[in-house]
């Protein structure tokens, strides 16, 4: 029996996060006693996707066909039954995103499968198949049991750790794979992508920089980006600063937008809202940077600064660029 | 225009949560419940377009009788009447297939819905709905617009945003800014406790889950205050106490 995971490509390489999808089904299919199948879609160099095996995944199932080129979450759903009917595949895991909740979707209602979103780590497979995930935009968890016999997992960021300094497997091999295509889900045409490609996306970022109403106008972005960049840092800020026009929509991190999930998140004049607070708890290490003491985001920090943000930003550029 | 909107019943954003009955129970004590605000958003766009086309809304709800307040408000938004599934759903599974079922005894256009619900956060059921009815989903819709029998859709997608043309009918996720959220007038309420609000039961569906149970996550820590003159230790710090750098 194997796990069979979805990796999304970005620009021809596989998405960080869908890398940690597969170290987490090479891991379910170890304990499971299968083997980890990976279904990559749209064009991709073989060398590239040979990395999944550095994952763990045994080979790497390779569609290219040029209706696929374009991100359909309705056909790559279809592509990805069939490939898990072709593998005998009982287990289909999903990284987080728009898209993989929406292929998951569909695959689970063809599949007649239990589907669980947000799962937050390992499956305990001792007797059934119970897996936990976040619920109340990670302000509790929940644990259950999955009865169907095909099951799919739709795994948030940071659900298994992965040491990238110890990648021990060996190179997957590549095959094509030639799935049939519905006409029935091409009946949309696109009109336009419009796509900020220059920008880190704020799901995959390991480091984020964001920044509230105490960043006083649209004006004053600049010590924080430029803290970002010596950081290699996304950019973000909350919602009051989105509403008010002084950053673009799609940087808007809180319950109502992006949710993150980065390694270290750093806040500059946000005094921490729930809402706010519900985007980024999944984060690991919190920086909370405001000039008021009594803000409610110390409480959730695990480094705090009381102080002008304008003067500690430059503070930090420094220090950061002095590490390189 | 036929649009059915399906609408979830929430703790509001700011509540605390915690549960009781040995963790298997959300505690509802003191938690003031509210229409899910993605679906609030679903449910403006819906009324401006039957406004805007004429035709009718409904609005479904899938669970127990303590969301009619919740439903009531979505009659006086302008919803012209109400199906509540009298269920206590498991699972995302379970309440696509309440949806799916009620939407295949009626032919709607357009079936909208929040992008995710704020409890569960899953955002799979619009996807569930979509299959199970044999027709195509999307999500999340920022901008709506039809002409005729077919919709202009413009999606968020990873970095950016994507603007489809489909032909109805739809299944869709919604999230701001498709619509501002609309808050009901004296002559919506009024009208509201007349308009018809249909409790059926649901139809049985296999259990793809067992019931779950619930935890808090784990109490944080002490945040570790720095003086502002020393700030650039953060940065150390990061790099060799917390290893994120």
């Amino acid at each position: 029996m194997s796990v069979l995971i979805y990796v999304e490509l970005d620009n021809g390489s596989i998405k960080k996060t869908s890398l940690e999808a597969v170290a987490y089904g090479a891991k379910v299919a170890a304990q499971t006693g299968g083997q980890a199948v990976v279904l990559a879609l749209g064009k991709a160099e073989n060398t590239e996707l040979e990395k999944a095996g550095q994952y763990g995944a045994a080979k790497v199932l390779h569609a290219s066909e040029g209706r696929l080129e374009h991100e359909n979450s309705l056909a790559y759903a279809d592509v990805l039954v069939q490939a898990a009917g072709q593998e005998g595949s009982k287990i289909i895991i999903l990284s987080k995103s728009g898209l993989g909740d929406a292929m998951a979707a569909r695959a689970a209602a063809k599949l007649k499968a239990g589907i669980v979103s947000g799962v937050t780590a390992l499956p305990e497979t001792d007797g059934g198949f119970k897996v936990t995930r976040a619920i109340f935009t990670g302000k509790a968890f929940a644990t259950t049991e999955i009865k169907s016999d095909v099951k799919v997992l739709v795994i948030r960021k940071n659900a298994i750790e992965v040491d990238e300094a110890a990648l021990s497997g060996s190179p997957a091999a590549v095959e094509a794979f030639q799935p049939a295509l519905r006409d029935s889900d091409f009946t949309a045409s696109v009109v336009s992508v419009e796509k900020a490609d220059s920008e880190l996306s704020l799901t995959e970022a390991a480091i984020i920089v964001s920044g509230g109403r105490g960043m006083k106008g649209p004006d004053h972005w600049q010590p924080l980006l430029d803290l970002a960049k010596a950081l290699g840092a996304a950019t973000g800020c909350s919602k009051p600063v989105s509403d008010l026009d002084w950053r673009p929509h799609h940087e808007h991190i809180g319950q109502t937008g992006i949710k993150v999930a980065p390694n270290l998140y750093i806040a500059c004049g946000i005094s921490g809202a729930i809402q706010h607070l519900a985007g980024v708890n999944g984060s690991k290490c919190i920086v909370v940077i405001n000039k008021d003491p009594e803000a409610p985001f110390f409480k959730a920090a695990d480094y705090g600064i009381v102080g002008d943000v304008f003067e500690i930003l430059p503070k930090l550029t420094e220090a950061a660029k002095s590490l390189k | 225009m036929k649009i059915l909107v399906c609408i979830t019943n929430v703790p509001d954003t700011t509540a605390k949560i915690s549960f009781t009955d040995n963790d298997t129970k959300l505690n509802k004590n003191g938690v003031q419940f509210i229409i899910g605000p993605y679906d609030d958003y679903a449910l403006a766009r819906g009324v401006e377009l039957k406004d805007q086309l004429g035709g009718t809304l409904t609005v479904l709800h899938v669970g127990e009788a303590d969301a009619e307040p919740q439903i009531r408000k979505a009659l006086a938004i302008g919803a012209d009447d109400a199906i509540r599934v009298n269920a206590d759903p498991q699972d995302s599974y379970f309440v696509a297939a309440q949806i799916a079922h009620i939407a295949s005894q009626n032919s709607y256009d357009l079936i909208l819905m929040g992008r995710e619900s704020i409890d569960y956060n899953s955002g799979v059921v619009h996807g569930l709905v979509g299959e199970m009815l044999g027709i195509p989903s999307y999500s999340p819709v920022m901008k709506l617009d039809l002409e005729g029998s077919s919709a202009t859709i413009t999606r968020e997608i990873d970095g950016g945003k994507e603007v489809l043309k489909a032909p109805l009918p739809l299944v869709l996720g919604c999230q701001e800014p498709i619509a501002e959220w609309k808050i009901p007038n004296m002559r919506g309420i009024m009208t509201a406790r007349t308009k018809p609000l249909n409790v059926v039961e649901p139809v049985s569906v296999d259990d793809m889950t067992a019931p779950q149970t619930y935890k808090l996550p784990a109490p944080k820590g002490a945040c570790r205050m720095i003086p502002a003159s020393e700030a650039e230790t953060l940065i150390k710090l990061l790099q060799t106490e917390a290893k994120v750098l």
